[in-house]
């Protein structure tokens, strides 16, 4: 498909994901990756080809840059629930639990986004740059999570850190941007 | 003198009426303000002012043409790919505007406007009292369904459109219930003292308040105590009640550097 907003940004590209895989998006700033999981989530538009999906098929999106109201009281189990997040938290989440979301680093609101949309009861996680902001001990925990995915479920992951897309997906696609 | 006034049997239905909206107000005003969308109701209260001077001259109730102006334009926002607060800042504005002309070019439009922008609970009937309470029962109602969808959307935005979810639904239901709180505000306290209530506190409660729901208690705790000083002073020095409520929900601001010691 090729990919966009009023013009296309991104393709034309074809790809697919299985239960139990992770699939690795890479490619240049620019290339359209963010513009390609907007197109799965139905904010991007579709402008040539089309996305065969079971519609019985639930996504999360974890964007690149979450969306953090200022000065919200919202606790970090709050913002759990709000997508029935389930499972024991890891030892970096528990002390988010009872913190307001506001008193977060940019790096722990990152990662506590992340681990609500690994663990919902959805089939497909879309992560979009799920390293940004984190520090060493996080992003290892985050390889964690997605080295003990459910076999049940599928993450699309899109970074641009070569080294964590090797080492964490199943397969990985380069994406190009579209070329007039 | 002004216990007396007080406890009249007068003034019982207005009392009730504004304490019923105190609850409402401030309730929407903590949604309003996790969806970064609290001057949508103050520029929903222009244009309601606005439409109720249309009510002489249509010879329709004021809640009625209030009500048609301000939905009309809510309907007109949402149209809009995100509204914010620029189209927020234009609807005041021209609301503002609107009313002011209407008023000038109508029979007796200047009279139902000022009592529109500076309020009139005292003059508030059991109709406005059937209002207030049916939309509270509405709002109480509907809350457990829509607070999650309306937070889901803030958090997670393209959550329903990713899961081929409806998302109107809930969206044109906080639509209705915003508007109907911006008409029944004006029309009862005034469209500055209820976008005050829909503002202040909502704003301290939350640098106040670890969690969501702590705050949402907050927040209507603030609001019925701002609005029983506010008809107290009013009544007891002859004051505006309008600008009393103002008077005191701004005496609450400083209530915000309590942070400083840690929220509760």
């Amino acid at each position: 498909m090729v990919a966009g907003y009023s013009g296309p940004v991104v393709g034309p590209v074809s790809f697919s994901v299985r239960a139990g895989e992770v699939l690795g998006l890479g490619g240049a700033n620019g290339a359209g990756k963010s513009t390609l999981l907007k197109a799965l989530t139905g904010t991007a538009r579709v402008h040539s080809g089309r996305i065969l999906r079971d519609p019985a098929v639930r996504l999360a999106h974890h964007r690149q840059r979450p969306e953090r109201p200022p000065e919200l009281p919202l606790l970090g189990r709050e913002l759990l629930a709000l997508l029935d997040a389930e499972g024991e938290p890891p030892a970096l989440i528990r002390p988010l639990m009872d913190r307001p979301i506001a008193e977060m680093s940019g790096g722990q609101y990152q990662f506590l986004q992340a681990w609500a949309c690994l663990n919902s009861p959805v089939d497909v996680v879309l992560l979009d740059e799920p390293t940004n902001n984190l520090d060493g001990e996080a992003i290892e925990a985050l390889g964690a999570m997605l080295g003990s995915l459910s076999r049940e479920r599928a993450v699309i992951l899109v970074s641009h850190e070569q080294a964590f897309l090797n080492e964490h997906c199943h397969r990985r696609h380069d994406i190009e941007p579209w070329v007039s | 003198m002004g216990e007396l006034i007080f406890f009249d049997p007068l003034f019982r239905v207005p009392f009730f009426n504004g304490l019923i909206l105190a609850v409402v107000l401030s309730l929407m005003g903590a949604y309003l303000r996790l969806r970064d969308e609290w001057l949508a109701a103050f520029a929903l209260a222009h244009v309601a002012a606005a439409g109720g001077v249309l009510s002489l001259p249509l010879g329709l109730p004021v809640v009625v043409t209030a009500s048609m102006a301000a939905g009309l334009v809510a309907l007109l926002l949402n149209l809009l790919p995100r509204a914010n607060n620029n189209h927020y800042a234009w609807t005041i504005l021209l609301g503002w505007s609107a009313a002011l002309i209407f008023a000038a070019n109508t029979h007796q439009g200047s009279v139902v406007a000022e009592s529109l922008l500076r309020g009139q609970l005292y003059f508030s009937h059991i109709g406005h009292l059937w209002a207030a309470g049916a939309l509270l029962a509405l709002l109480l109602v509907s809350l457990p369904w829509l607070s999650k969808r309306l937070m889901v959307g803030r958090f997670f935005p393209d959550f329903f459109s990713a899961n081929r979810l409806p998302a109107w639904r809930h969206r044109l239901l906080f639509g209705v219930l915003v508007v109907f709180a911006a008409v029944l505000g004006t029309v009862a306290m005034g469209a500055v003292p209820a976008f005050a209530m829909f503002f202040v506190p909502a704003w301290v409660a939350f640098a106040l308040c670890r969690g969501w729901k702590k705050a949402l208690m907050v927040t209507v705790a603030l609001g019925v105590v701002a609005y029983l000083a506010g008809f107290i002073l009013a009544m007891q020095f002859d004051q505006p009640f309008g600008a009393a409520l103002v008077v005191v929900l701004a005496a609450l601001a400083p209530l915000r550097l309590l942070a400083r010691f840690g929220r509760i």
